[in-house]
């Protein structure tokens, strides 16, 4: 009796809900996964729930197909994190910049791209396909090459998470040293079984035009309306965002241009 | 005993179905391999259609595969039998090869997640012919063997991981009993070889890795290289970082030749990857390399590096005919490579030796080749290099030359080049956002070269050493192509035109305007009505027309590692196709 009175109340709302339709990677923590586990997961719970709408997914590995499976295959309207300036979107005001850091095993902390240390150390940082991540380009080019290990980031759905795989192999002794995007580092050293040292960047100056540091917005298609409607959602939910952002140890830093 | 009579009948069609590849090469009315011949001249004795009649061609039938991508494969006619196999999911078709009549089909079950995976559309370059089967590789990494009588699959054998990065996509040669096949994903972090496998039943008998310790790479007592930089020992490891080659790239996506004298094949492999160049200094050996191996066991014999430390992209996976030329007066057997970098290579078969290099299209990236080091002269100007702006990198990535095989005519002595004609600039700039993690990029921005035209069919007299006549293409020629002893050479353009020019001129003596674009190989052959037949693919598509078939989205100037820039014109004149055309003079069997 209270189950169908219960549905009787979801049908009607449903049926007038709107959704939000998020694409998103299926295995890709701390930004998402299947199960909703992610950041960005509760980002999109609190998006819909501000614009009083239900959250569907469509999942495809983020990798340079991505978008072109999901989002420009309009089988979801919003990707809800996504570097601004990235060319084939718009994308709304950045809710969150974050820096590439350093991942070590306590006591060791390293914050210079220009430490000496680097040369000696097993360093381990991603690959990108035909691109490379900006640390690993900022190694070859100081001559540090031999002692830097390669991570494919992306290895599919064999393993959990593929991309965590460098912060792993630091926690593991396999290197000392993990340069890699700060929500990786800040997520996966919280849970870590061994006290790890995440430090942001610095000393980056000297590689320009690279970059270390990222605004990170949400995409949608060009010309979309609902932009206008996220970019109000970011700036009431600011602070329950700013949370949601601390909760999973994102590093954050202070909004950064990426046109520049 | 007239029922004797009947199976010993049928003994015999069925063994003479079951032709070895050798037998069914040396008969010019049928086509068994895609490069028609070991030696991969694509040339055929057939003169039924000459510069004379050749305006009287028409289409005498055609047949879809069924799969919009971009199609690259060789139709081959064996018997009475005309043999298909499409872009993913790769069917397998036998058809009668006058009247168009499906025989069968064979469906592989290919993982839909191979596309993925596949950097330049789900092309795939044909299969081959030995002894009553067919085999021919599909995009998720399998050889598979097909009865070409019934179209059952008689083995299947896996050979790489599609999760890896790994993707099959060329045509597979059969020699002396084995099917010798390569692998394709060098931008994903694979390791390169070559593998061949017993053609009855499937085993691997030997595996040649592109890059590594000298073991794995076969490199052993009877290797002698010709040039001072490839002699040592374990330069596939001592020419990369420590460790840089367990993921070195060097695929082998493009075409084998094979020299029954010597008995040694010839390839070449691809690009380094996918480490960053300043991440992977040293040669990279054996990347953009050309390889001559023993058939039976595979080991080296030389090894050429044509792009050392490849900054480009220049895969040296294009094709090398086995022919012999006149150096210095002597008949020599050589290996002509019209290299990806844009230059003609004329290399010793025996010894490795490069005789001559000359620029076939603009090059701008490397001012010569150097003949005595073996290596080309770099404009250090002209390297890409993050941070830096770097404009007018001729020929551009995908090269001069890329996959689309030449012909040879031991008539005109022409060695008759599709290709393409495109220049790049370089820019750091792009912001790139991957599985969650932000990064600066390089934009590629592909567009045409001097002159304004995108892509040429020319004629090069190997003797004189120059191109002797040209047909400038508005688009790519990404086709491949064929010469016959009748005197037309065959190509296609990305904007759908099937074209027959005079070998001997250039003229243009048909031309017919397709479904969809010709990304695929010309072949020809005569029906059992005697009537000479050119079949080919037409369906645009592959790294160079993957914006049409929509693969791309033609505002991502960025697209398709930079190539949907060059050809964003494309989706006006064409979209994706599957069309098998076949045409002939009509004759007694017209349609």
């Amino acid at each position: 009796m209270r189950i169908s009175a219960a549905l009787l109340l979801l049908l009607p709302l449903s049926a007038r809900a709107e959704t939000l339709r998020v694409c998103a990677d299926p295995n890709n923590l701390p930004f998402s996964n299947r199960a909703g586990e992610g950041f960005e997961d509760k980002i999109a719970m609190l998006v819909a729930r501000d614009l009083h709408m239900d959250v569907r997914h469509a999942y495809a590995l983020q990798n340079e197909r991505f978008l072109k499976h999901t989002l420009l295959a309009r089988k979801c309207d919003v990707v809800m994190g996504v570097s601004t300036g990235v060319d084939e979107l718009d994308t709304t005001r950045p809710y969150y910049a974050s820096t590439y850091v350093f991942v070590t095993r306590a006591p060791l902390k390293i914050a210079s791209l220009q430490d000496p240390r680097l040369r000696g150390l097993k360093i381990g940082a991603h690959l990108i396909g035909d691109e490379s991540t900006p640390p690993m380009l900022a190694l070859g080019r100081e001559g540090i090459v031999d002692n830097v290990r390669g991570f494919m980031i992306q290895s599919g759905f064999d393993k959990p998470n593929p991309a965590a795989r460098p912060v792993e192999a630091v926690a593991h002794k396999d290197i000392d040293v993990a340069a890699v995007w700060g929500p990786f580092g800040g997520y996966f050293a919280k849970r870590s079984p061994v006290a790890l040292n995440v430090v942001a960047m610095t000393g980056t100056g000297r590689f320009a035009p690279l970059r270390f540091q990222f605004a990170i917005a949400m995409g949608v298609r060009k010309g979309d309306p609902l932009k206008a409607r996220l970019d109000d959602v970011i700036a009431r939910e600011g602070p329950a965002i700013r949370r949601i952002l601390s909760d999973y140890g994102v590093p954050e830093v202070p909004e950064v241009s990426n046109h520049g | 005993m007239k029922r004797f009579l009947m199976l010993a009948g049928l003994l015999l069609a069925s063994q003479a179905a079951a032709q070895s590849l050798d037998s069914v090469m040396s008969d010019d009315r049928q086509w068994a391999m895609p490069a028609k011949n070991y030696a991969n001249t694509r040339f055929s004795n057939l003169k039924q259609i000459t510069p004379a009649n050749a305006g009287q061609l028409r289409v005498a039938w055609s047949f879809s595969v069924g799969s919009n991508h971009g199609q690259e494969a060789a139709p081959l006619m064996v018997g009475d039998t005309l043999y298909v196999v499409g872009a993913y999911p790769n069917e397998l078709f036998a058809l009668d090869a006058v009247t168009g009549d499906m025989k069968w089909k064979y469906s592989p079950r290919v993982d839909p997640s191979a596309q993925g995976e596949a950097c330049c559309d789900v092309v795939n370059r044909g299969e081959v012919y030995d002894n009553g089967k067919i085999f021919f590789n599909t995009l998720d990494d399998h050889t598979v063997a097909v009865d070409a009588k019934t179209g059952k699959e008689v083995w299947a054998t896996k050979l790489g991981e599609i999760t890896q990065g790994m993707t099959i996509t060329m045509a597979p040669i059969a020699v002396k009993g084995r099917i010798l096949v390569g692998n394709s994903g060098g931008e994903m972090g694979i390791r390169g070889w070559v593998t061949a496998l017993d053609e009855n039943t499937g085993k691997i008998a030997w595996r040649a890795y592109s890059v590594g310790p000298d073991k794995d790479v076969l490199i052993g007592k009877r290797f002698h290289p010709y040039y001072k930089s490839a002699q040592g020992k374990d330069l596939g490891v001592k020419t990369w970082p420590p460790g840089r080659w367990q993921v070195g790239g060097g695929p082998v996506w493009g075409w084998l030749s094979y020299d029954p004298k010597s008995n040694l094949v010839f390839y070449g492999t691809g690009n380094p990857g996918p480490w960053n160049s300043n991440q992977r200094e040293g040669d990279n050996k054996w990347t953009t390399t050309i390889f001559a191996r023993d058939a039976d066991t595979g080991e080296a014999v030389w090894a050429d590096q044509l792009n050392p430390h490849d900054l480009y992209d220049y895969d040296e996976i294009n094709e090398n005919l086995l022919i012999d030329l006149s150096i210095a007066g002597k008949q020599t057997p050589v290996l002509v490579h019209p290299g990806r970098d844009g230059f003609m290579f004329v290399i010793d078969r025996a010894t490795g030796r490069i005789y001559s290099a000359d620029k076939y299209d603009t090059q701008t990236s490397m001012s010569s080749f150097d003949l005595k080091t073996g290596r080309p002269v770099m404009v250090d100007a002209l390297k890409p290099l993050l941070g830096k702006n770097v404009t007018g990198i001729c020929p551009a990535s995908p090269g001069a030359k890329d996959w689309q095989p030449t012909a040879y005519s031991p008539l005109t002595h022409y060695l008759y080049i599709p290709h393409q004609h495109l220049c790049m600039d370089y820019k750091t700039a792009e912001v790139g956002y991957i599985a969650g993690t932000p990064y600066v990029g390089a934009t590629v921005n592909m567009y045409a070269g001097p002159g304004h035209y995108r892509g040429e069919y020319a004629a090069w007299d190997l003797t004189g050493r120059k191109k002797v006549w040209a047909i400038h293409e508005r688009f790519p020629v990404w086709s491949g192509t064929m010469v016959t002893a009748g005197g037309i050479a065959v190509y296609g353009t990305m904007d759908r035109w099937f074209k027959v020019v005079d070998a001997k001129t250039g003229k243009l003596l048909y031309r017919f305007h397709a479904p969809s674009g010709f990304i695929g190989q010309p072949v020809t052959y005569q029906g059992k009505d005697g009537n000479q037949y050119i079949a080919m693919l037409s369906g645009v598509g592959g790294w160079a027309g993957a914006i049409a078939n929509a693969e791309i989205d033609p505002r991502v100037r960025n697209g398709a590692l930079g190539y949907a820039g060059a050809v964003g014109d494309l989706p006006t004149v064409t979209s994706g196709g599957s069309t098998l055309m076949v045409f002939s003079l009509g004759g007694r069997h017209a349609h």
